[in-house]
């Protein structure tokens, strides 16, 4: 009796949890979503833990080969703790062409990233040095040169002039907004117009090329730094690779266009490792302070 | 359908060149009706399409800049090279005289034919060609003279050379050194205008557009290819782009149209030229007014509010 009592209540239990499951898998509710605990390299394929990659600042950890990050998370690896304040975070693109479906994706893309535009721009401490910088954010539109972009990098650099402080950009772009056309275009004009009167006005601009930084922004203020750094192996050229290629009829030789490449071809101070970007800035910093003298 | 309506009135002409000299009543009588029946295809050519424009403003046929300095201009000195490692034929600058004035004068070049396309690599140049319209900017300063610079180009060269000595670099040292001269700068769109090998050119206190030039962030099949990954769907891009001159000057990027004869400039350039050089006279005599401070401050300003909200 005992006995078919317990067999009887484990095939409702059964039943019951089949049941479950399925209604579960239909309406995709009460599933618990876990964060996967590897990660994969894109380039080695080798898998890492997720702690692992945090604490390599999610360079490889097996190869070396640097992951894009995201705009608030490079700014907490170089300015000093508690110092981050943003500057102009509302502004945001409109649609000035009235293109067919780009208010879609912007929304899209907004809720995606939680970014209201595809740069950042902020000041803050390196070092106890007060900066302005600003980084490009290659999740949002691929950190393409919008007119809220061209906007915001502007108001960065009139800032930095009229505060004295030195600027620092982290670019990483596939190049001009589409779908803003004309208004795109004109932004490089723009924001290199402003550089320009940073310049004269004796400010220090210091320019950090990350993966990828091309088109309008390799051929506006990216290239325009006082001093010019970049991270390993990123891309960094005018002309997409694809679009060489198509160009000449060839292949491109491996290397072409990266880091390293633009460094010996002298466009690029230096190659700066992530985990020593924070350093180097701020040595660079120190350099720069009025009556700097070392100690 | 510009295409097609130029191709008629140029079967017209070839006729008409055919009678020339024949004085018989016959004759006369036909050369009357070609050139009114030639009056009226061109009079159907007022409401042009974005993808007529771009067709006129690569037409073969088009007046190009060695068109402009030899009407416009006189006593034209060409000046070559970058002075750092070679000569780019694809921009074609140097001095000379505007309405007994001194000018310097810079442009995107693509010649009239397939032997001078290859030698001018189809307008598309190489950093060496933007450092080169520097060099001049920069010494039209020196001494004083203004600078009208001609855009006509499909894009700056995305060549392996080009890349190794530093395009992006060319382009935005141009714009960031252009936006701080202290003479007059004037730039004039006469054909295609595409990209930042465009606007490397075109920091200017005044643009003004030819009637049927575009201007554009990408060439429509760049655009196309890029966006949706077809290159044929070109003449969607060119509705969606919004590159013609009426859309520009209604978004405050140019100034002003410079008004072409029905059926494009090709049709009669000596109108073109007239109107050209008025306007140009017009924008010179404004900017002349100006102090080296005030210059660069609009042409600040004039940059600075595109796009701002």
């Amino acid at each position: 009796m005992a006995m078919g009592n317990i067999f009887t209540n484990l095939r409702t239990d059964r039943r019951e949890r089949d049941l479950n499951r399925k209604v579960q898998q239909e309406t995709g509710a009460g599933l618990p979503w876990k964060e996967p605990s590897f990660l994969e390299c894109p380039k080695c394929g080798r898998r890492a833990t997720r702690a692992h990659w945090a604490e390599s600042l999610y360079v490889c950890p097996n190869c070396g080969h640097y992951l894009p990050i995201g705009g608030y998370y490079r700014l907490s690896l170089v300015l000093d703790h508690g110092t981050f304040r943003e500057l102009n975070g509302k502004i945001e693109s409109g649609d000035p062409l009235s293109f067919p479906g780009y208010k879609e994706k912007l929304a899209a893309s907004r809720r995606k990233t939680g970014l209201n535009e595809a740069v950042i721009t902020a000041t803050g401490k390196i070092d106890e040095m007060p900066v302005v910088a600003a980084v490009l954010d290659s999740r949002f539109f691929m950190g393409s040169m919008s007119a809220a972009v061209g906007e915001k990098v502007t108001l960065a650099v009139e800032y930095a002039i009229s505060k004295k402080l030195p600027l620092i950009i982290f670019s990483a772009s596939g190049g001009a907004r589409m779908q803003e056309g004309i208004y795109s275009l004109m932004q490089m004009a723009k924001t290199s117009a402003a550089i320009a009167r940073l310049n004269a006005a004796g400010g220090l601009f210091i320019s950090v090329l990350t993966h990828p930084t091309t088109g309008g922004v390799t051929a506006s203020f990216a290239s325009l730094g006082d001093i010019m750094l970049a991270e390993p192996g990123a891309l960094i050229g005018f002309a997409g690779p694809r679009v060489i290629e198509q160009t000449i009829g060839e292949k491109l030789p491996a290397g072409f266009q990266r880091s390293e490449f633009q460094e010996a071809h002298g466009f690029v101070d230096k190659i700066v490792p992530r985990s020593e970007l924070k350093a180097t800035l701020a040595q660079l910093l120190r350099l720069h302070q009025k009556g700097a003298t070392r100690a | 359908m510009i295409r097609d309506v130029l191709k008629m009135t140029d079967a017209l002409e070839a006729e008409l060149a055919a009678l020339e000299g024949d004085n018989s009543p016959q004759a006369l009588l036909r050369v009357k009706q070609l050139q009114r029946d030639r009056t009226e295809l061109l009079d159907s050519c007022t409401n042009l399409t974005a993808e007529d424009k771009v067709f006129l403003a690569r037409h073969p046929r088009r007046p190009k800049i060695d068109d402009y300095i030899s009407a416009l201009f006189t006593d034209f000195f060409e000046q070559k090279g970058d002075r750092q490692c070679r000569e780019d034929a694809s921009i074609l600058g140097g001095i000379a005289f505007f309405k007994g004035a001194p000018v310097t004068v810079i442009g995107h070049r693509k010649g009239n034919n397939l032997e001078e396309n290859m030698k001018y690599n189809f307008g598309m140049p190489g950093p060496e060609g933007y450092r080169k319209a520097l060099r001049l900017m920069k010494q039209a300063e020196k001494f004083g003279r203004p600078v009208i610079t001609f855009i006509d180009t499909p894009g700056a060269y995305p060549g392996k050379e080009a890349e190794e000595r530093g395009q992006g670099e060319a382009i935005a040292r141009n714009l960031a050194e252009m936006s701080q001269l202290s003479v007059p700068v004037i730039t004039v769109v006469t054909g295609e205008g595409s990209s930042g090998g465009a606007l490397a050119l075109g920091v200017a206190n005044k643009v003004l557009m030819l009637e049927n030039a575009v201007y554009s962030v990408l060439s429509p099949e760049g655009f196309a290819s890029i966006l949706w990954k077809d290159a044929s769907r070109h003449g969607e891009a060119c509705d969606v782009m919004k590159l013609t001159a009426q859309d520009l000057y209604q978004f405050g990027v140019i100034e002003e149209i410079v008004p072409e004869p029905l059926g494009g400039a090709q049709t009669d350039p000596k109108a073109l030229y007239t109107h050209l050089e008025l306007a140009l006279e017009r924008s010179l005599a404004s900017l002349r007014k100006m102090s080296p401070a005030a210059l660069e401050a609009q042409r600040y300003k004039k940059f600075r509010q595109i796009g701002q909200e």
